[in-house]
């Protein structure tokens, strides 16, 4: 198939205003008569707050208000339960919650005001263990309920206990992983505006989710959701991040703004950002796998228990993606699969890139590994014996026949182009020196977009104006992944039109078609189908009206290079000029596109049905060289092979790509938020660290493209997939190198050398 | 108390307190926000401008310090339209995302440059070293510089 605009590496469509600092991020934006905003975080994790007295504070000059709890028409917000509070009531339960929030004419007298808030807690014991929490009678979080129980989602496939007996080999393992921040390196900021036009609340700043965002300020407020207006633009990186916890900013300067009638600007520092956004969940795991002696997968269990922190956020769907993928992209014939979320007094855990993936991945591809040495297999062979294929059954009962199953080809091409079966099996036998070479690989495959979890639907709105340009207006927002640049590819496949011509605007709830969260990797595939629909429908208004006004037959109308072509592909006019006369003849020049997704199914009770509609799959390889004298690792190559349907923009495909290999590595290696009875002992840069332009392997990302019947151009997801397959490689392939495996991340060089975790809470089983 | 600073080129006379950074002075007093905040610690290089031809984490310098030095800022870095062939690069070479981190980034890649025209892989990753950035795994972003210094290596031979 031929195209002019996707499937090009076309450049950014937002990269000039950031290239020349032009382009406005929320703390960069300025109005007149605008206060400044700082909260006051509780001083203990759990506390009971007796007292708040804000006496000293109000006196300080240029303070102009100051809300608690009791300002806060609608305390608890939830996108899924309700339980988030905005400013903590009688209890803080994290070391994140909110007791008070100033507005000052100067950002230095919000400050000040906040250091003479007097506040009398009772401090209280909390739970900081999910396995605590999980224990029955233990006290509640939240006392609504009747456990500390946020979510259990069972799964339940043939018979494991046949299963087993089956089994030749039957091994146990359990894995952990760490609290993750996000690390968008952007903090949080919102400027809340009152009473603009006839809002009667507008927002702008570093929102995620803009459509989520004016549903909790709706909430908070009770107010209307027409009333309530929610501006994102650029956003300095988000990853999941800037969701609920912008949401509760973006409500606490919406009720400073109504107050004081004037704009408030809410700016988190980065010690503020780590310690109140939610991270991404904990998990414990336990896998039991049973295989035959040639390596036949028979049955395998899997208990996950994720912590939830004080909130509820988005544990039930993250857990829920985890049940689904927890088995890994093996025929199973018999599984039985928990995964569970636990509230306790640790930061609440919500959406990060790869949401509930990347745990369970890290454990099962490590499992696979184990399982392989158990059995004296390859590990390319054992998982060559029990990957999916075109028409296999997964875990939850569906048939993968709606699309190509490439996890084979892109296993082969990553183990080919990587060199893997010489290099493993040279790096397995006995090594001389302290510096030890490995290599290990992993596999996913990954349902796109929401699935089950909520309806899947997005809209786009274009308008083409009287010289033949256009504006396009979407629900779904640019976050740096580079959304913008692909709709108006698409967009412009269809109309004929260079990128150039097209404008997207910035997201705004007033204008653009509700179309749910950027999430889930979602965009492309939902948003980019909803693209297609509006310019479809404008084409066919303008096919219509070539056909009618120029004798021409709609089948012969071609849009291409700005230009309308009809019989024998001879040029008619520019599609400048037909806007314009079309617009004179009365022509709707505006079209709407809502797409809805294939329909999916899903039982609670059982953990089967068709969860997600498509599926992306992908191959990591890492290459690493441990010292075991120093335990440093270096991760040297990552080769990372994904499906992704059809790259709309290749460049943008490889740019997402090593990204998420390097965050893959962060997690791998590097990253972990610490946490001690709930206070969090990292809360900038220089303590969680990230990986830096001096950590970089070498990076070969491979392409493969089998378009999906359902995709735009065939087009699925490449975000979160190249995130979730690293640490698994990494862990493997230091296994590979150091003959040590280790079971819980980040893998660091305490654990190569002393086989444990020194730090607290750490150590291995 | 007064301070004056010439900042992209332009004399400038600012009111500061004790207390202000150069960061402040910059976003809130001359509206220059294309110089951003990322960790208020010198840690990701968000904030980086050249300070009297030396790269500095605005956010670790007070105004005070800054009297009578001459500032570089992302704004200063284009003249009217044309764009600085570091910025051109990024632009070819695909190196940006969310764009958060770019000013910072594009100010440590000129000084890199224009210490060292003929810079190794190496030297590019120690000059880029305290900017950090979590979209792009930098591997773009090195290409860019790497661009951007072949270019304005061959513009400097054409101007001989």
């Amino acid at each position: 198939m031929e195209f002019n605009h996707v499937h090009k590496s076309k450049k950014r469509v937002d990269v000039y205003e950031k290239v020349t600092g032009r382009a406005k991020y929320g703390a960069d934006m300025r109005f007149p008569d605008m206060l400044y905003a700082q909260t006051l975080y509780t001083k203990y994790p759990y506390a009971e707050i007796k007292n708040i007295d804000l006496d000293k504070a109000k006196k300080q000059t240029d303070v102009e208000a100051i809300i608690t709890a009791e300002d806060v028409p609608n305390n608890k917000f939830g996108v899924i339960i309700e339980n988030q509070q905005v400013l903590a009531e009688d209890k803080s339960l994290f070391i994140g919650d909110g007791i008070a929030v100033v507005a000052a004419k100067t950002a230095k007298a919000a400050a000040r005001a906040i250091e003479l808030i007097d506040v009398e807690y009772k401090e209280l014991e909390g739970i900081y263990d999910p396995l605590k929490a999980r224990k029955e009678g233990s006290q509640l979080i939240h006392e609504e309920n009747e456990s500390n129980q946020v979510i259990h989602h069972p799964l339940r496939k043939g018979n494991i206990k046949q299963g087993f007996l089956e089994s030749d080999v039957i091994i146990k393992r359990e894995y952990d992983t760490p609290f993750i921040e996000q690390s968008y390196i952007e903090p949080e900021a919102v400027v809340a505006v009152p009473y603009q036009e006839n809002s009667t609340i507008t927002v702008y700043g570093s929102i995620q989710n803009p459509f989520a965002t004016q549903g909790a300020v709706a909430s908070v407020l009770k107010e209307k959701l027409n009333k309530i207006r929610i501006v994102q633009n650029h956003m300095g990186g988000s990853f999941g991040g800037k969701d609920e916890v912008v949401s509760s900013m973006a409500a606490r300067a919406a009720i400073l703004a109504l107050k004081t009638k004037k704009p408030v600007r809410l700016v988190n520092t980065r010690d503020q950002s780590i310690k109140e956004s939610y991270k991404r969940h904990p998990y414990k795991m336990k896998y039991k796998i049973g295989a035959t002696h040639d390596g036949q997968l028979k049955a395998m269990q899997i208990e996950a228990v994720a912590d939830s922190g004080a909130y509820a956020c988005q544990t039930p769907f993250v857990t829920w993606r985890s049940v689904v993928q927890a088995t890994g992209p093996y025929e199973v014939a018999n599984v039985k699969t928990d995964t569970y979320g636990f509230y306790t007094n640790n930061i609440y855990t919500g959406a990060m890139r790869g949401y509930g993936s990347p745990q369970v991945i890290f454990a099962q591809e490590s499992l696979m590994d184990e399982l392989a040495e158990e059995l004296d297999m390859d590990p390319v062979e054992l998982r060559l014996k029990n990957i999916y294929h075109n028409n296999s059954i997964t875990a939850s009962g569906q048939k993968l026949d709606s699309h190509q199953v490439s996890l084979e080809e892109v296993l082969t091409k990553a183990v080919e182009k990587s060199d893997f079966i010489e290099k493993y099996n040279r790096y397995k036998k006995e090594q001389t020196g302290d510096k030890k070479r490995g290599i290990g690989l992993s596999i996913s495959f990954r349902g796109c977009s929401l699935g089950a979890e909520a309806i899947d639907a997005a809209g786009i709105i274009l308008s083409l104006k009287k010289d033949g340009s256009v504006n396009l207006y979407s629900g779904l927002a640019e976050n740096g992944q580079g959304l913008k640049t692909v709709y108006c590819q698409i967009a412009g496949e269809i109309l004929g039109l260079d990128i150039d011509r097209i404008n997207f605007m910035e997201v705004d709830t007033l204008i653009s078609p509700d179309s749910g969260s950027t999430v889930a990797s979602r965009a492309t595939l939902i948003g980019g189908n909803a693209v297609k629909k509006a310019a479809n429908n404008l084409k066919n208004r303008i096919k219509k009206f070539i056909a009618e006004s120029y004798e021409q037959t709609e089948d012969d109308i071609v849009l291409k290079d700005g230009k309308i072509y009809g019989k024998k592909s001879i040029e008619i006019m520019s599609i400048a000029k037909m806007s314009s006369m079309a617009a004179m003849e009365g022509v709707c020049l505006t079209s709407y596109g809502w797409y809805v997704s294939p329909e999916i199914s899903w039982d609670e009770e059982i953990g089967q049905g068709n969860p997600y509609f498509t599926y992306v799959y992908g191959c990591q390889v890492a290459e690493v060289e441990v010292d075991i004298k120093t335990g440093e690792i270096n991760v040297l190559k990552m080769t990372a092979a994904h499906d992704v349907g059809r790259a709309i923009n290749p460049a943008n495909v490889k740019g997402q790509i090593y990204g998420g290999v390097m965050m893959g590595l962060g997690y791998g290696i590097m990253e972990e938020l610490k946490t001690n009875q709930g206070y969090i002992q990292n809360t900038n840069f220089d303590e969680y660290l990230i990986p830096t332009v001096k950590d970089m392997p070498d990076i070969d990302p491979i392409i493969v493209e089998n378009p999906d019947p359902d995709g735009p151009f065939g087009a699925k997801s490449i975000g979160e997939p190249t995130l979730e397959l690293g640490a698994a490689a990494i862990a493997n392939a230091v296994a590979n190198a150091a003959d040590k495996r280790i079971r819980s991340l980040p893998i660091n060089l305490e654990q190569i050398i002393v086989g444990r975790k020194l730090s607290k809470g750490g150590g291995q089983k | 108390m007064k301070i004056n600073l010439t900042v992209n080129g332009e004399k400038r006379e600012v009111e500061v307190k004790p207390q202000t950074r150069l960061l402040d002075l910059l976003r809130e007093d001359l509206d220059l926000t294309g110089t951003k905040e990322g960790c208020g610690k010198g840690e990701c290089g968000a904030c980086t401008v050249i300070m009297n031809n030396e790269l500095v984490a605005s956010c670790l310098v007070l105004a005070i310090q800054a009297d009578q030095s001459e500032i570089i800022t992302i704004e200063g870095l284009n003249c009217q339209d044309e764009l600085h062939p570091i910025q051109k690069a990024f632009i070819n070479k695909g190196a940006v995302q969310c764009g958060f981190c770019i000013p910072g980034m594009i100010m440590s890649s000129k000084q890199l440059l224009d210490e060292n025209i003929n810079p190794t892989e190496a030297e590019i990753k120690r000059g880029l070293s305290g900017n950090i950035c979590r979209c792009t795994g930098y591997v773009k972003i090195i290409d860019a510089v790497k661009e951007a210094a072949h270019k304005m290596k061959s513009r400097g031979e054409d101007d001989d």
